[in-house]
């Protein structure tokens, strides 16, 4: 064998290695989620200091009573629901509002485009934890403590601006031509976009949805400040919260909870990444 | 310098006036009437709120009632002599440091992993995100078990690996807690921060590295030389969002610790929330948020900066 | 068919003159080239007479009438073919060429005739059916072509619609584009930075630098009788050869300019022949079948380091080595003079 050979495997091992432990961290508390949703209660609660029992593994047969008390006995599926509806309207009060915005400020604004799409995306920087002070006086203003009006309010202040920034940079990647050829062809720019615009942008709009999605799926802390009533909670807020009954934690439920819920964000979450990169970068990067 | 053929005589007879534009051919009357309602929503729910913390922050004003009354400085005076406000004023900063140094360690090698093409990749890609998708709130719920203080799963291979002999009650040990805390949020941030850094990897043009290969670079030489300067930019805007992401975080600490032991892991966040809300201290509550915003600026600054100078980044 | 009007054109991007002053007469009926380097404003200018672009100053006037206010790009009666082609993607072929007739509300059965009339003009009624997707560049060509000239506008504005072609193509898509426009007539503005392109479709050229119109005349004038150095360099392949004269030979600050092809052997040309005479010392022969090019210096001239170019055809068989230094000269009537300074050529 070659010193070259050599070093090569070494190189293949070591890249091999880093893949492996990499992966590991990232993976190892799903891993331990699916471990746990499983397991029966006798497997589960044995204390670290056994060492003669390897908490990696199944040392009795998988179960699905966690899913059970998971489905049946707890808030978890109206949980599931009450997410869903909020997605659903905050979506829709995204993509009404930050399509337009994003397709006005990549083609319609012209110089001062730029600075107002970068003045929206800097308010995507301003975080809940500095906002949810003055919006819970906000929130008791309007009366809308313990409901679901004030994170339907709330959610879009936080998938405007990045989606709006997202349209937009989608809409520079799109060549002007096709607009221009039908405003030669007798469209007015109204026309134009009404009628050309909505087959260019549907990967755009997409994308606002996903990350609409995603957005309000993750949030916490709103939910936190506003929401109390166990039965109008969200998933992210419920499962760490209220199915922590009193001292007792079913691990199991709980981390069944976690599973059923965030495989499903990393799912579509992933088939989007691409352009969500790109938007972070904020051209940086340039592909 | 230019000079003019003979022009032909105009048109003699007139020709039928062109139609002029309406209201539908003016684009910047468009652009204004597509913006304006994203604009007033970011405006009156980000922009005011944003204001309105600050001026809370300068007030007596509490959860109870709907009264606003000037309070000066107190509220700042009250919270700058308060050993809790102190911890975690530091803790923030030790949280966000220390879990941003690991990210940049963590996203650079990864992105060096997953730049070669191995089988298994895509699986492996795939499980590598994970962390950057699930909500913060359940990936905390999974932390704590696994930080838990008599089934810890870490505890349990330590041992195993006859690496421990006493035991690490991590979320009930301030240290240790502070340390589980970074461990999480560089567990949950670096994923992001991995793939900015791959997409600034791929786009150095292959011509560039192979050039510094056929002079005579090897791989250190290459990394450090070439591509850690090329990538800066890029691994720059993955850190300014991984700092924000992580100082402004609430859901892991107060999930993870509460702020436990004893007041001692709270971060400006979880303080805020427990004074603010909790303790229906609002004016006091906005005060401690609004240490965030120095933080926030800078972050900004730096963000624009690398905005306008992107020319001389990666190409 | 209408004339179009340019009055002091200019055209601003941040800081940056695109369009800087131009005016120009198109004729009724016209095929006229604009060429020029990228980013010499030529595409500007081209999009401001569609209305795609709102000039800063300046006035553009379609048969007769203002239209660079209040006009858009839908009433000015013009069509343009992008380089891309723009054709819409999820419409067929026919849709496509449709397009603007529907836009105008034209009526449905007249439509369906012209669209098939103006297909079987441009040869592409078999592809009806397709998206543009599944044709080739070449029908992609003409289909943009069929759908600019469908509804028979006043000018058409051709934006390098040959770039995207192969090079063998675009012999016969140059000529098919020429045999069009006669056979129809219409005012035609032509967007290009290829000066084979330029010359052979053209009915003149205008040659575009920095913003401004820096000859405008039919490309025999343009390359024979050159307004400045920047035409004379632009225009020809090899550009023309620029020769800074002596004090003392002529005006202070005088370049005289030859073209490669003008520059032969003394031998070749006739004795009688009132021609200039310079000692080419030949540093490099270039053979390329149909010609062959020396480089060489004039080590006579007060500077004798530039480069010069001649350019000999295969007809001339006189032998050429290189290293070797050779009496050519210049026919007195190939000879143009330029200012030093402006550029400007000198004339009389």
């Amino acid at each position: 064998m070659t010193r070259r050979t050599l070093r090569r495997l070494l190189g293949r091992a070591t890249l091999y290695a880093a893949a492996a432990a990499l992966t590991a961290f990232a993976g190892f508390p799903f891993y331990w989620m699916l471990v746990t949703a499983f397991k029966q209660n006798r497997d589960l609660y044995v204390g670290a200091s056994d060492l003669r029992h390897v908490p990696w593994v199944f040392n009795q047969s998988p179960t699905l009573d966690h899913v059970r008390l998971l489905l049946h006995g707890t808030e978890f599926p109206h949980w599931i629901l009450n997410t869903l509806l909020i997605v659903a309207v905050v979506i829709a009060v995204t993509v009404a509002l930050a399509v337009p915005a994003g397709y006005s400020l990549a083609r319609l604004a012209g110089r001062w485009g730029e600075r107002l799409g970068i003045a929206i995306f800097l308010t995507y920087l301003i975080p809940p934890t500095l906002l949810f002070i003055p919006f819970s006086r906000l929130v008791s203003l309007l009366g809308l403590q313990n409901s679901w009006g004030s994170l339907i309010l709330i959610y879009p202040t936080l998938t405007i601006p990045f989606c709006t920034w997202l349209v937009m940079g989608f809409m520079r990647s799109v060549p002007w031509d096709i607009e221009e050829q039908a405003m030669i062809d007798g469209y007015s720019r109204l026309a134009v976009i009404l009628k050309v615009v909505p087959r260019l942008i549907v990967p755009g709009i997409l994308s606002v949805v996903v990350f609409a999605f995603t957005l309000v799926m993750q949030e916490f802390v709103y939910a936190l400040t506003f929401i109390s009533s166990v039965e109008k909670m969200t998933v992210s807020l419920g499962v760490p919260i209220a199915l922590v009954r009193g001292d007792v934690y079913h691990w199991g439920a709980l981390m069944a909870a976690a599973l059923v819920t965030s495989v499903p964000i990393a799912i579509v979450y992933n088939l989007f990444l691409d352009r969500f990169i790109e938007s972070f970068t904020m051209g940086a990067v340039k592909g | 310098m230019t000079r003019r053929e003979p022009a032909d005589p105009p048109a003699s007879a007139q020709p039928a006036l062109l139609a002029r534009g309406t209201l539908a051919d003016r684009g910047e009357l468009l652009g204004g009437l597509m913006l304006a309602p994203a604009l007033a929503y970011v405006a009156l729910l980000a922009g005011i709120p944003f204001l309105l913390a600050i001026a809370l922050s300068f007030s007596d004003a509490t959860a109870g009632s709907l009264r606003f009354g000037w309070a000066g400085l107190r509220n700042y005076a009250a919270i700058l002599s308060d050993p809790v406000f102190r911890r975690a004023l530091w803790n923030t900063i030790v949280v966000t440091v220390g879990s941003q140094a690991l990210v940049i360690v963590l996203a650079t090698a990864a992105a060096q992993v997953f730049r070669a093409s191995f089988p298994g990749k895509r699986v492996a890609r795939f499980v590598l995100l994970l962390p950057w998708a699930v909500p913060v709130s359940l990936a905390a719920i999974a932390w704590e078990w696994i930080f838990d203080s008599t089934f810890s799963v870490i505890n349990w291979t330590l041992k195993a690996a006859g690496l421990l002999h006493g035991w690490l009650y991590w979320l009930g040990e301030p240290t240790l807690a502070l340390l589980a805390v970074i461990i999480v949020q560089a567990w949950r941030i670096f994923p992001f921060a991995t793939v900015i850094v791959l997409a600034g990897l791929t786009s150095i043009p292959q011509e560039i590295l192979e050039a510094a290969t056929v002079d005579g670079a090897g791989f250190w030489r290459r990394l450090f030389q070439i591509e850690l300067p090329l990538l800066l930019p890029v691994t720059s805007v993955a850190v300014l969002f991984g700092t924000v992401y992580t100082a402004t975080d609430l859901g892991v600490v107060y999930v993870l610790t509460g702020g436990g032991p004893a007041n001692s892991t709270h971060v400006l966040p979880t303080l805020a929330f427990q004074r603010g809300i909790l303790g229906a201290d609002l004016g006091q509550g906005a005060a401690i948020a609004v240490f965030l915003l120095p933080l926030l600026l800078v972050v900004a600054i730096l963000m624009l900066r690398l905005a306008r100078h992107t020319e001389v980044g990666v190409r | 068919m209408a004339s179009v009007e340019i009055r002091n054109l200019r055209k601003k991007f941040g800081s940056v003159w695109a369009v800087d002053g131009v005016d120009l007469t198109i004729r009724d009926g016209e095929f006229l080239v604009l060429l020029g380097p990228s980013g010499c404003g030529k595409t500007t200018l081209l999009r401001s007479i569609a209305g795609l672009e709102r000039p800063s100053a300046g006035e553009i006037l379609i048969g007769g009438q203002r239209v660079d206010e209040d006009v858009p790009p839908r009433h000015r009666g013009i069509a343009m073919v992008f380089q891309s082609y723009a054709l819409y993607p999820h419409r067929t072929v026919f849709e496509n060429i449709a397009f603007p007739l529907r836009a105008a509300h034209a009526p449905r059965r007249n439509i369906e005739e012209k669209v098939r009339w103006a297909a079987g003009v441009f040869g592409i009624s078999a592809y009806l059916d397709r998206y543009p997707r599944q044709l080739s560049g070449g029908e992609r060509q003409r289909v943009a072509l069929c759908r600019a000239l469908v509804r028979d506008p006043k000018v058409l504005l051709l934006d390098e619609p040959l770039a995207n072609l192969d090079a063998k193509l675009r012999n016969t898509a140059r000529d098919e584009l020429k045999r069009f426009q006669r056979q129809i007539g219409t005012t035609t503005v032509y967007v290009t930075h290829d000066q084979i392109e330029a010359m052979g479709l053209g009915d003149r050229v205008a040659i575009m630098d920095r913003g401004k119109v820096r000859q405008l005349g039919t490309p025999q004038r343009v390359y024979e009788d050159p307004d400045d150095t920047f035409v004379a360099t632009f225009v020809g392949q090899p550009p023309m050869n620029l020769l800074r004269l002596c004090d003392g030979a002529g005006p202070p600050g005088t370049l005289l300019g030859f073209r490669p092809e003008h520059f032969l052997p003394r031998a070749v040309l006739r004795a009688a022949e009132d021609a200039r005479s310079f000692r080419f010392h030949v540093r490099r022969v270039e053979y390329l079948g149909s010609d062959r090019y020396l480089y060489g210096t004039l080590p006579d001239q007060c500077d004798p380091s530039p480069t010069f170019i001649a350019k000999l055809p295969a007809t001339i068989g006189t032998p050429v080595l290189e290293g070797e230094a050779y009496e050519f000269a210049v026919p007195v009537r190939a000879l143009c003079y330029f200012d030093s300074t402006s550029g400007l050529r000198r004339r009389g």
